[in-house]
């Protein structure tokens, strides 16, 4: 992250400048085997959030107990719980109740981190002293700690959980915010867009903020994975959704009753999650390697 | 200088007093019915007291005061060392804590180290293998290791090192063995962290002319990898000493729950099933005492290791890092 926030001017070769000029960005992108894979298993899971029926026909509460722990096969994939469950089923099944806590996480810290850094960078002086001393504050409390008293007071179940992790992410978005914007501040078209008679709030609007949004929206990929990790470990402790509804951590914690015996329940669901992260970082590192 | 050192202590502490507040804020504040929530850590079904026991309930946990008397009892409470007794298991918090804090203390501290070794050597390896693919490896390397999440880690160790391989026992809190996977789960995921940073930083060092000085006059790659390059390298690396340290401390919640150790983690995690109000508050201001002690000796040390550095512009901020 400290690359995003100490990231100046990219200075293209002329090399470079040729190849964005003729074969465009998303030409470089498809050329990049491993971002491609990455991009299609993210937009994978996000469907299947949406819509868990589309790639499983098998219901994901019905219980079968004539076929229960039987390892992954052809009929199951990821095979069956305790219960004759199949598990590939309450895997896509989990997905919306984690997909959704995450996007209200990051919209949390989008509009909070967003509201935060521009104000703070934009107004400076006092005001800014001021709101990165609360971020100090924030970031003084380390993050599963933070979420641990929020959940605590707020109860169980996946909108605490999400309201958890996204103040958690906060801080960063707000400090990479405020470091863009101040790095915008000073550049030459913000000074021009004044001299031509441009108001505070327009050039802040129509200048500042497209130009700042880049790193942020880099970060905002990183955090996603942050935030599932987060989201995944709540519910794993046992502070996500109630039962039989599962999300991917409760699913982990289940199986790992059975784990000596049936070691798919708790690993296969696992790869599944740590798959998306994987994928959501190597995006995310692209973009960086890209905007420079 | 004095100066210096007397400002950052006075702002550490003015940091953590604002962090108490902040976690006192969420937890008697957020609810919408604190007592509900009080009397079902006690195990009290609210129904079967009468207007008096209520009452008398209400008085014992303090919530008949206004919350700024509460607020002004827990501070000075803790000032004194003092953080109240447990809801659920009616007994001084700090003793819960005490009994625990060892077992975390070795976990943490050993979790460090072997992610301080293991993430150097990483870093190192990286920058100094010249055959590519290798080096590809093991610059991509941490960036796996970041992705798991802590109790996949665990779980995958239990299953094969424990399980399938029977080297070390899958729980418990007995011997060094019972140490190992613990540790480990929490040094590929911090190592990993201390890895990047590394590499970046000897990557920019590598490239300074002081390095090509060394290398013109005749010095061998090893020498000026190890004398020249790791000692200016490790410098920046140092700055998220701080955020190492409170990964360990937090990762100990989800790795003491897993190998079912009898932590101050396993601690957190019970108190918060049970909504032991008071016991969160004191494991939150706990760690944070903890990150922002480190943070504030690494400021601190900075100088001292780094001459260039003036004592005005010492102020390091640590790159955010992600809760695991």
């Amino acid at each position: 992250m400290t690359a995003v926030l100490t990231e100046t001017d990219p200075i293209l070769t002329p090399a470079e400048e040729t190849r964005t000029r003729h074969g465009g960005r998303l030409g470089t992108l498809a050329r990049k085997p491993g971002f491609l894979l990455a991009s299609l298993y993210v937009l994978f899971v996000i469907s299947v959030a949406f819509r868990p029926g589309l790639f499983s026909s098998q219901d994901p509460y019905g219980t079968h107990p004539e076929s229960s722990m039987q390892p992954p096969s052809g009929a199951h994939l990821f095979g069956t719980d305790v219960y004759g469950r199949d598990l590939w089923s309450r895997v896509l099944h989990g997905s919306p109740l984690t997909i959704k806590a995450t996007l209200i996480a990051l919209a949390i810290a989008l509009i909070a981190g967003l509201g935060l850094g521009i104000v703070s960078g934009f107004f400076g002086g006092l005001t800014d002293g001021f709101l990165m001393r609360v971020i100090d504050v924030l970031l003084a409390i380390p993050g599963l700690l933070l979420a641990l008293s929020i959940v605590t007071a707020l109860g169980y179940g996946t909108i605490p959980v999400a309201v958890a992790v996204g103040v958690g992410i906060v801080p960063g978005f707000a400090r990479t915010t405020r470091a863009e914007v101040l790095r915008v501040k000073t550049l030459p078209y913000v000074e021009a867009a004044r001299a031509g008679g441009a108001s505070w709030g327009r050039v802040l609007l129509r200048h500042i903020l497209p130009n700042s949004w880049g790193p942020v929206a880099v970060l905002a990929v990183l955090d996603a994975g942050v935030a599932i990790i987060a989201i995944a470990s709540l519910s794993f402790l046992g502070f996500g959704a109630a039962p039989p509804a599962a999300e991917w951590g409760t699913l982990i914690a289940d199986g790992r009753n059975y784990l000596v015996t049936s070691w798919w329940l708790s690993l296969l669901p696992g790869v599944f999650v740590a798959l998306l992260v994987l994928s959501l970082n190597h995006i995310a590192k692209t973009f960086q390697e890209l905007g420079r | 200088m004095t100066r210096y050192v007397v400002g950052r202590i006075v702002q550490a502490a003015v940091v953590l007093w604002a962090a108490f507040t902040l976690t006192f804020a969420i937890l008697y504040l957020l609810p919408s019915n604190p007592m509900q929530l009080q009397l079902a850590a006690a195990g009290i079904e609210q129904d079967s007291l009468t207007p008096d026991q209520f009452a008398a309930m209400q008085h014992k946990f303090g919530l008949d005061q206004s919350i700024w008397e509460q607020y002004w009892q827990h501070l000075s409470g803790v000032l004194h060392g003092d953080f109240g007794d447990s809801l659920s298991q009616q007994v001084p918090v700090l003793d819960l804590i005490g009994q625990r804090i060892g077992s975390t203390l070795l976990l943490s501290v050993s979790a460090a180290v072997v992610s301080l070794l293991a993430g150097s050597a990483l870093a190192y390896l990286a920058t100094f293998v010249r055959w590519n693919p290798l080096r590809l490896v093991l610059t991509r390397l941490p960036a796996l290791g970041a992705s798991f999440p802590q109790f996949f880690i665990a779980l995958f160790l239990i299953q094969f090192l424990s399980f399938q391989l029977g080297w070390f026992p899958a729980t418990g809190t007995e011997g060094v063995v019972s140490l190992v996977m613990p540790v480990a789960t929490i040094a590929v995921v911090t190592s990993s962290v201390l890895a990047q940073v590394l590499i970046k930083s000897f990557d920019e060092t590598l490239s300074q002319p002081y390095i090509i000085t060394a290398r013109a006059k005749g010095l061998s790659r090893t020498a000026v990898h190890l004398r020249h390059a790791f000692r200016n390298a490790a410098l920046p690396a140092m700055t998220i000493l701080g955020v190492i340290v409170g990964l360990t401390v937090t990762s100990s919640i989800v790795v003491e729950t897993v190998f079912t150790r009898e932590g101050v983690g396993k601690l957190a995690q019970e108190a918060v099933l049970s909504q032991d109000v008071p016991v969160v508050l004191a494991v939150v201001t706990l760690a944070a005492t903890v990150f922002v002690t480190v943070n504030l000796v690494v400021d601190l040390l900075y100088p001292l290791l780094d001459p260039r550095i003036s004592h005005v512009r010492a102020k390091v901020t640590a790159p955010e890092v992600v809760p695991a």
